[in-house]
Parts: structure tokens; sequence; C-alpha cells
């Protein structure tokens, strides 16, 4: 079967070839439609390069970065994107933020006028799912950190991209509200089997979410280690407590120790 | 009750009034150095007709030349900070001009216009359009990272991402920018009449200071910094009429 996201021995440099030190360095990995896919590894080392070399926003300087069987030259807009801050635009209310890709996004905005209504529907059971339900005419600062992380989601996710690409969506927020999202995130995921790469700091995150983690070495970036997560699904937070979750995590930590050594 | 906030900027004037009253008495600071508040209003109500039509004149002026700065001003800002390369060509122009006193180019406007409202309505153009124009370019400026690798994944066009994020993003930077620019408009009025003017209260005080009416050209100040502590108050109540995500954002914050 091929991959769906695929970067064959890819280095890539800020600023072009040349200039410094490569922040990815003969990256390889491969990624099948559907999976679900964390990628861990010291701060710095090149996780958010790696998220912006597939998704088009960063040429590489050599191997190749293939999606969905293309090579990747430009901005993808099959890819949906969240960070750690949810960037939400403060004047816009919860719906027309998560309604703003379709407004802009090169595919929709031609008929995003004539298909508002279905848009709204669309949006409506987004929030619904994630559980904003009644905050569609909120403004932002009327959201807790972890709602605002979830329209965050929600906006990624409105122009249905088939790939999700993370970056440490959870990271700002307390330990209650982030595993929280964990389910809310893998409740997203089961119903619409879109690929997802996670990149987290955070390993039982990584575990609990993931199909195969990725760990990550020092900068320049490469895929030093890779691990195949088959806990069945759903994952519950009584899951992360068994002692299959946690040799995995502890199996993953020796890892990420022999990096930051190395 | 009245909130010690609503309440301490009033007293604090009160006082300033109170020191300066007591320390023209103690000292006995001759009327024409330093003329005593009191004697200050006296002046203005002495002198009230003659203060009503040339702040009245000075005013309108004001409002004209700030009307201009605010249209002009929006949108060279919004040319300005539309990409790297415009902020690039223009900003250090702006910045130069802003260096040049504005009372330089009154006599280059009087040579042009002739002395009287003309080169006034310029010279608070040309003193208040700089805040809007750094104020409007800086917020366009300003994107998040991330959101800008959101809005170029969605392969979204430069004139949406102005329309839909830089101009809102910039409008609490417009806002904020106007109660600033018109009191400068007002310093910009003033300067004019006093170097080049047959009207208004910079002609009126300078009238009255080469005759030795202190007192009168003390009103003549004090009657100015109320109207610019009035439009100041007016445009900080419109700022927050009109972008108050932005306040709100900032309180919850
Ligand atoms: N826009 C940029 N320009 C130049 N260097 C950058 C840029 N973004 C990241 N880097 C550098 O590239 C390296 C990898 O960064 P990044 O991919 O953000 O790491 P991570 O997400 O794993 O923390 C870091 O050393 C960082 O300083
Ligand atoms: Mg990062």
């Amino acid at each position: 079967m091929t991959a769906f996201v695929e970067l064959d021995q890819v280095t890539m440099t800020y600023g072009g070839a040349g200039n410094g030190p490569p922040a990815v360095a003969d990256a390889s990995l491969e990624i099948r439609r559907g999976e679900f896919v964390a990628m861990v590894g010291p701060s710095g080392c090149g996780k958010s390069s790696i998220l912006k070399i597939v998704s088009g926003l960063m040429p590489v300087d050599s191997g190749i970065a293939r999606v969905a069987g293309e090579t990747v030259s430009g901005p993808l807009t099959m890819v949906g994107m969240a960070f750690q801050n949810a960037t939400l635009l403060p004047w816009r209310t919860t719906l027309e933020n998560v309604l703003l890709p379709l407004e802009v996004s090169r595919s929709h905005r031609g008929s995003f006028r004539r298909k508002k209504a279905e848009h709204i529907e669309t949006a409506h059971e987004l929030l619904r799912i994630v559980g904003l339900e009644g905050y569609e005419n909120h403004a932002p600062h009327e959201l807790s950190g972890g709602m605002q992380q979830r329209a965050s989601l929600c906006r990624a996710l409105i122009h249905a991209p088939d790939l999700l690409l993370l970056d440490e969506p959870f990271a700002a927020l307390d330990a209650f509200t982030r595993e929280e999202l964990w389910g809310v995130l893998q409740d997203l995921w089961m119903q619409r089997k879109f690929t997802v790469i996670l990149v987290t700091h955070d390993l039982r995150e990584s575990v609990y979410l993931a199909d195969r983690v990725y760990v990550v070495s020092k900068r320049p970036g490469r895929i030093v280690y890779e691990r195949p997560i088959t806990l069945p699904r759903p994952r519950t937070l009584e899951s992360t407590f068994d002692q299959d979750f946690v040799d995995l995590v502890h199996g993953l930590r020796d890892h990420i120790g022999e990096v930051r050594a190395a | 009750m009245i909130s010690p906030t609503k309440l301490a900027p009033w007293l604090a004037t009160i006082g300033l009034f109170v020191v300066w009253e007591g320390a023209v008495h103690l000292f006995a600071i001759p009327e024409f150095v330093l003329p005593a508040p009191s004697k200050a209003m006296a002046a203005l109500i002495q002198y009230w007709p003659a203060i009503w039509q040339n702040a009245f004149y000075t005013f309108w002026v004001t409002l004209v030349g700030f009307g201009m700065a605010v249209v002009f001003g929006l949108a060279l800002g919004l040319v300005t900070g539309a990409s790297a390369l415009t902020y690039a060509a223009l900003y250090p122009m702006l910045v130069g001009f802003n260096s040049i006193p504005k009372v330089a180019i009154v006599p280059v406007l009087v040579v042009w216009f002739g002395i009287g409202t003309i080169p006034a309505i310029l010279t608070a153009f040309t003193i208040s359009f700089f805040p809007i124009v750094v104020n409007v370019a800086t917020g366009l400026a300003t994107l998040e990272p991330e959101l800008r690798d959101v809005l170029r994944s969605l392969g979204a066009r430069k004139i949406d991402i102005l329309l839909k994020v830089g101009v809102p993003r910039s409008m609490p930077y417009f806002f904020a920018s106007l109660k600033v620019a018109v009191t400068l408009a007002f310093v910009g009025t003033v300067i004019s009449e006093t170097v080049a003017g047959n009207a208004g209260m910079g002609h009126l005080m300078l009238t009255a200071s080469s005759s030795f009416r202190v007192p009168l050209v003390f009103a003549g100040l004090l009657v100015i910094a109320v109207m610019g502590v009035g439009m100041y108050a007016i445009f900080a109540l419109v700022e927050r009429r009109f972008v108050g995500w932005a306040f709100r954002g900032a309180e919850t914050a």
C-alpha cells in the first residue's frame, strides 16, 4: 500500500540550502491514509518544521515530500491546522471563526454565499461534537482556553481536510482540560477518519491518541525511532493507567532520554 | 457613589490649580511672568466674546485638518501595511517626514497659499496624519505567524487576508491613534495661527502677548487645553464604541 504522506530523505534549511545548519536533515517517514501519527522530540528539534514541509509552507532543500501521491510544491489546501494558541479572531463569534476557512479558501470562497446555510449546518455539527453547542455566538474572549482550542479544532476541520496537522495544540492547557480534549480529538478522528500528524511534548498524549509514534532527534531533526501503538480504541482515561499503556510511555521516555543524551 | 478613578482626574487638575495659585502668591510672581489661574479665569470672562469666536475658528480648522488626516492616514496606512515591500519602501520616508518640525513648513505653506485658513488646515493635517498611518500600518503588519500559515495553506488571496483579518485587526490601532491625532491637530492649527494667522487662538494669544496681556494668553492656553481634552475624550468614547472587542479581550486576558 502506498503512503498518504511520505517524506523521503528530506533536508530543509530556513532561508534555503547553505544558509546555516538545516532544521531537518534526512528525515524519512511514511503515513497511511487515515492513520493517526504522533511526533515527539526535544524542543527545537524540527517537529514544527516537518509539519511545514508536509503542508507545503516550506520548500525542501533535497529529498522528496509527497502527499496523496503528489510531490508537494506549494501550500496544500487539503490540510487543516491547529496550534498551541488558538489564534481565533477576537472580533468574530465562535461560529464565524469556524467558518473563516470556507470564506477564504481557494476551493470554497466562490460558492461560500450560495452554500452558507449548508456550511453553517456543518459548523454546528462540528461544534456539537467538540462540546461547544450553545457557544456559537459567543466571542472568543468569552470562552476558556480549552473551549478556544475546541473551536480552533473545528476551524481546522470545517473544510473537511484529508490531513490534519496539529502542533502542540493542547500544550498551553491545564492537565484536566488537556485530557478531556484527547477524548474530543479521538472522537472527531474516529468519526471522520482523516489523517493526523500530532506534534506533542506529552508522551502520554502521544500514546493515548496515536496509531504510531515517531521520535525525532535533536536538531537537525531526523526520525530516530518509530513505535506502533496497537491499544484498542476508543482509548479512555482509565486505560492510561493500564500496564500496557504505562509500559509504552516508559519505552518512549527511554528513547527520548537517548536522543537528549546523544 | 462616584468611583475614585472617576474622581481622580478632577482632583489632580484642581490640585494643580491650587498649587499654581498658591505658588504665584507665595513667591509674589509678577503677573506678566506667570499670572495666577484666578487672573487667567478673570481674563477668560472679560474677553469671552473674542475668545469664543477665535476658539470656534480654531476648532473647525482643526477638525477639517484632522478629517483630512483620518482619510489620508487610513489610506496611506493600509497601503504601507499591506505588504512587507510597501512597508519597507514607505516607512523610512514617513519617519523622515514626521521628524520635520511642522513649524518649519508653515512659511512654505504661506508662500503657496498665503496667510490664513489654508496653511492652518494643512499644518493640522500634516502633524496629525503620522500617528494614524503608523498605527494602521502596524496593525496590518502584525499578523500572527500561525494564522498566516493557516491562511496561506488555504490558498487565501492577499485581498481576502487584508479585508477579513488585516483591516479588522488594525481597527483598534486606528481608533487608538485618533485620540492622539486630534490633540496633535490642535497643536498644528495653533502653531500655524501663531506663525502666520489672522484669526484663531494662536493669533489671539500672539496679539495678547505682544501687548503684555499675559492673563489673556494663559486664558487662551486653558481654552486650548480644554478643547484638546474634550476631543480626546470624545474619540476615546468612539474607540470603545467601535472596537469594544479589543478592550473586552484585554480585560479577560
Ligand atoms: N522561521 C524560522 N526561521 C529560522 N529558523 C527557524 C524558524 N523556525 C524554526 N527555526 C529553527 O529551526 C529549528 C527547528 O525548529 P522547530 O521546527 O520549530 O522545532 P520544534 O517544533 O521541534 O520545537 C530550531 O532550531 C529553530 O530555531
Ligand atoms: Mg514547534
